[in-house]
C-alpha cells in the first residue's frame, strides 16, 4: 500500500544520508523522496513515498523519529492532502508528431519550455497519475529523456506541519 | 588545573574540560597522530581524569562499554583517525545492539585535507551512521563544547546508545572561549497515558497465567524488588532475556531465569504457556522468540519500553506503553489486584521439577568429568553478590547465563545483541576499573584468542580479573550447530591449536593455572579470587558438551531439544 510521509528535518550536513541509510538498513522501499528548504532555512522538509502495509508504515515513522535530526514525522493520508509532482520530458520534434505534442500539452496544461528543430521539452505538473498518463501519451511520440521530481505534498486545510513546538 | 570562567582555550582542552564537566572520571583509548593534542591535554589533566591505555582500540571500546554496563554511566573511548577509528567499529556496534550509553571521540585529518584520501583519513561518521544513535563531525571549534554536551544527552536519554564525535585536528588546535556548563540533562520522556495504564492493569487482573518478562531496558533500573512484589501479588512468574540477567536476584522464588533459544526449560515453557506476557524493556529478538508466528500464541502482550519503535516491531502487542519504565510499572502495579492462580503455579512448578530432573540426570551421567555445571557451582560458591561476571560469546556464555546466580543488578556483562567474540576481556577490564573490584571473565578458547592482547592492559594496571578459559579445543557453539544441523561436518571449528594459555598469561606478566578436575579448578579459582591482579585459569571441558535446552533457530517451544541422547 502506498503511503506519503512528510518529514521535518534539521537542515544539516548528512541528514539526507541518515534518512536514506535508515531506509536501506531496515529494508524499507522508497518510491520517491524529495527534499527542500522550508521558510526557515534551519529546517528542510522531505516528502517520502513508500510502499508497505500498516506495520511497515508504523515502523518507518517510528524509526524516522529516532533520528536525532528528524523533528517531526507525519502521515499524509490520501484524500486529506494535496500532492504534486513535476515532470520534464524531452520528446523528438518531427513534422509528424509536432501537432500531437502541442495538443497533448494543451490538454494537460503543460508548458513547452524548450524548442529546437530536433526536440521539445515539456513541463507538466500534477498528481502522479496525471504525470504517468502524460508519459504514456508521449511514449509513442518518441521520448528522448525524462526527469521527475517525485511527489511533494501538503495536508489540506488545518492539517499543518510546521516548525512550531520542535 | 581547573578551567577559569570563560577562559580562551584550544579545542583539545575543551574536549577534556567538557568530559570532566560531564562527570567523566575514566576514559579508555589509544593515541595517534590526529589526537595528539587531546592526549597532550589528558597529560596535563591527569590528576583530574584517568586514562586507561589498552592494547587495541577494540579493547578500549569494549572497556568503555563494560564500564558503562556496571555503573550506568556513559562510557568514553578515544581513538585516532583512520585505523584507530575503524578499530572502534565492533565496539560501537556491540554497544548499539545492547543499548549501552557510550561516547566515542575520534580525531580526523585537518578540515583542509578531508575528502582527499589523506593519510589515515576515513569517513568515520559515514561508517558508523548505522551503528550509532547519532554522530557528529565538528567543523567549528565554537560548536565543540555544546556538541559534546548534546552527545552525552543523546547517549544516555531514552533508549541509551553510542554517539560518535569526529574532531578534525585543526578544530582541536583552534582557540575559542570556553563557557563552563554542568552535567547535560536527559531528554524529557514521553508521559505514559493513563488509558494505557488502565488497560494494562485490566489485562493483568484478567490474566490467569501471567509471566513478567524482563529485558535489558529494565535491568539496570533496580526494579528487581518491584517486579518480585508484583509477581507475588498477582501470582505471576518472572523470566528474562540475556540482557535482563542480574535484574532479579536468583533467590527470588518467582524467577525462572532466562528464556529463549538457550533459556531455562521452565522459563521458556512458562513463556509459551502464559496467557499474558508483561514485557519490560525487551525487543523480542529472534533468539528470544524463535518463530514469531508461533511465539506466545495464546498470550496477550503488554510491552513497556523507552523506544516507541519497539512496539509492534517484531511481535504484535495488545498494549504498548512508551515512557519511563519504572514509573509505568509502578503505576500499573498499583492498579493490580491480588490474585491466586493455583493451576498456573502447579503447571510452572511441574516445569521446574522437570528441568531439575533433566539437569540432575545429565549431571549424574557425567560422573567425575569436569562439566560446565560443576565449574559454575564452584564459581557461585566462591563469588559474592558484588562480583561482576563478564563473558565472551559461545557455549561458555550461555552456560554462564544459565548457571551463574546473581544477587545484584548490573553484575552481568555480556554481548547479547551483536554476540561479539573477543568482547570479554576488554569489557572485564572496563568493569573492574568501574567497580574497583574483581571481575570474573568466563571465556572460550576461541573468543579469548581474538583479543587476548588485552592481558597486557590488565597487567599494566594490575587489574583484578580472574579469567576462566573454558577450553574445549573447539568453536563449541558453532560445532553444536554442525552436530545438530550439518551432519557433524565439522568445517573449521576444531581449533586443535597448541596455544598454552598458562604460558601465554605468564608471558604477559599475569598468573596462570591449569585445571583438569573439579578439585584443581576449585583450588585455582580460590587462588585467583584472592589474587591482586590478572589471573588466568585454563580449564578443560569436553568438546561435545551441549548447551541445552535448545530451541532450533526459527523453531518454537514445541521443538525444544532438552537432551543430547541420540544426537551425538
Ligand atoms: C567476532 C565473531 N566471529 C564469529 C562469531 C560466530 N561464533 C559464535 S560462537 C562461536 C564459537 C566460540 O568459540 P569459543 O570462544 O571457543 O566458545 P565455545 O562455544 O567453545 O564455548 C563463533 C565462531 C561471533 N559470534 N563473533
Ligand atoms: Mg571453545
Amino acid at each position: 500500500m502506498r503511503a506519503v510521509i512528510a518529514v521535518y528535518v534539521e537542515n544539516k550536513y548528512g541528514v539526507l544520508a541518515r534518512v536514506a541509510g535508515l531506509f536501506m538498513r531496515r529494508g524499507f522501499n522508497i518510491d520517491s523522496l524529495t527534499v527542500g528548504e522550508t521558510d526557515d532555512p534551519a529546517y528542510s522538509r522531505m516528502t517520502i513515498v513508500i510502499n508497505g502495509d500498516e506495520n511497515v508504515r508504523e515502523q518507518v515513522m517510528h524509526q524516522l523519529m529516532k533520528l536525532h535530526n528528524v523533528k517531526k514525522v507525519k502521515l499524509l493520508e490520501e484524500g486529506r492532502a494535496v500532492e504534486r509532482e513535476l515532470l520534464l520530458v524531452k520528446v523528438k520534434n518531427t513534422p509528424e508528431n509536432r501537432a500531437e505534442i502541442m495538443a497533448a500539452a494543451e490538454i494537460y496544461r503543460a508548458k513547452i519550455i524548450d524548442y529546437t528543430t530536433a526536440s521539445m521539452c515539456v513541463e507538466v505538473t500534477g498528481e502522479p497519475s496525471k504525470i504517468r498518463a502524460f508519459i504514456d501519451v508521449m511514449r509513442p511520440l518518441g521520448i528522448v529523456e525524462i526527469c521527475r521530481t517525485g511527489v511533494v505534498s501538503l495536508g489540506r486545510g488545518t492539517s499543518i506541519m510546521d516548525r512550531s513546538d520542535i | 588545573m581547573q578551567a577559569e570562567k570563560n577562559e580562551r582555550m584550544t579545542g583539545a582542552r575543551i574536549v577534556i574540560e567538557t568530559l570532566i564537566e560531564q562527570g567523566v572520571t575514566d576514559v579508555f583509548g589509544y593515541p595517534g597522530g590526529q589526537v595528539l593534542n587531546i592526549y597532550d591535554e589528558l597529560y596535563l589533566a591527569r590528576d583530574r581524569i584517568n586514562h586507561v591505555l589498552t592494547a587495541h582500540e577494540q579493547g578500549a571500546s569494549h572497556a568503555a562499554d563494560g564500564y558503562s554496563r556496571v555503573t550506568g554511566k556513559v562510557g568514553v573511548v578515544i581513538a585516532t583517525s583512520g585505523p584507530g577509528a575503524t578499530n572502534l567499529v565492533t565496539g560501537i556496534a556491540t554497544a548499539m545492539l545492547d543499548s549501552i550509553p557510550m561516547v566515542a571521540i575520534t580525531g580526523n585529518v585537518p578540515t583542509g585535507l578531508i575528502g582527499r584520501d589523506s593519510f589515515q583519513e576515513v569517513n568515520i561518521t559515514g561508517i558508523t551512521m548505522p551503528i550509532t544513535k547519532h554522530n557528529y563531525f565538528v567543523s567549528d571549534v565554537r560548536e565543540l563544547a555544546d556538541t559534546i554536551r548534546e552527545a552525552f544527552t543523546i547517549a544516555k536519554s531514552g533508549r541509551p546508545g553510542p554517539v560518535l564525535i569526529d574532531i578534525p585536528k585543526d578544530v582541536q588546535t583552534a582557540v575559542t572561549e570556553f563557557v563552563p556548563g554542568g552535567v547535560s540533562p536527559f531528554y524529557e520522556e514521553a508521559v505514559v497515558s493513563e488509558d494505557d495504564i488502565e488497560r494494562a492493569a485490566e489485562l493483568i487482573n484478567a490474566s490467569e497465567r501471567p509471566y513478567i518478562y524482563v529485558g535489558g531496558g529494565a535491568a539496570g533500573h533496580g526494579m528487581g524488588e518491584a517486579i518480585a512484589k508484583l509477581a507475588e501479588k498477582t501470582d505471576a512468574y518472572i523470566g528474562c532475556t540475556l540482557m535482563g540477567l542480574s535484574a532479579l536476584p536468583d533467590s527470588c522464588g518467582r524467577f525462572l531465569g532466562m528464556q529463549g533459544m538457550h533459556g531455562h526449560y521452565a522459563s521458556s515453557m512458562a513463556n509459551g504457556e502464559a496467557d499474558l506476557i508483561i514485557a519490560l524493556g525487551v525487543r523480542f529478538s529472534d533468539r528470544a522468540t524463535g518463530n514469531t508466528a508461533k511465539y506466545a500464541k495464546g498470550a496477550k502482550i503488554i510491552q513497556i519500553d523507552a523506544d516507541q519503535a519497539e512496539i509492534n516491531k517484531n511481535v504484535r502487542v495488545d498494549v504498548g506503553l512508551i515512557g519511563n519504565i519504572v514509573d509505568a510499572f509502578e503505576k500499573i502495579s498499583q492498579r493490580c489486584r491480588a490474585a491466586s492462580h493455583p493451576e498456573w503455579r502447579r503447571t510452572v512448578e511441574e516445569f521446574r521439577a522437570e528441568e531439575r530432573r533433566t539437569a540432575d540426570a545429565a549431571e549424574a551421567a557425567s560422573g567425575d568429568a569436569l562439566t560446565p555445571r560443576k565449574i559454575f557451582d564452584i564459581i557461585n560458591e566462591m563469588k559474592d553478590g558484588d562480583t561482576v561476571i563478564a563473558t565472551d560469546v559461545g557455549q561458555h556464555q550461555m552456560w554462564a547465563a544459565q548457571y551463574v546466580s546473581f544477587e545484584r543488578t548490573r553484575r552481568f556483562v555480556s554481548s547479547g545483541g551483536l554476540g561479539t567474540m573477543g568482547y570479554g576481556l576488554g569489557a572485564a577490564i572496563g568493569a573492574a576499573v568501574a567497580s574497583g573490584d574483581r571481575t570474573v571473565l568466563i571465556t572460550g578458547d576461541g573468543s579469548f584468542g581474538m583479543n587476548c592482547n588485552e592481558l597486557a592492559t590488565a597487567v599494566s594496571y594490575n587489574i583484578p580479573v580472574v579469567i576462566v578459559v573454558m577450553n574445549n579445543g573447539v568453536l563449541g557453539m558453532v560445532r553444536q550447530w554442525q552436530t545438530l544441523f550439518y551432519g557433524k561436518r565439522y568445517s573449521n571449528t576444531v581449533l586443535g591449536r597448541k596455544t598454552d594459555f598458562v604460558k601465554l598469561a605468564e608471558a604477559f606478566g599475569a598468573e596462570g593455572r591449569r585445571a583438569e578436575t573439579a578439585d584443581e579448578f576449585r583450588a585455582a579459582f580460590a587462588e585467583g579470587m584472592a589474587h591482586g591482579g590478572p589471573f588466568l585459569i585454563d580449564t578443560y571441558i569436553d568438546k561435545d558438551e551441549f548447551v541445552l535446552p535448545m530451541l532450533p533457530p526459527g523453531g518454537s517451544v514445541d521443538e525444544m531439544i532438552t537432551s543430547k541422547e541420540g544426537l551425538i
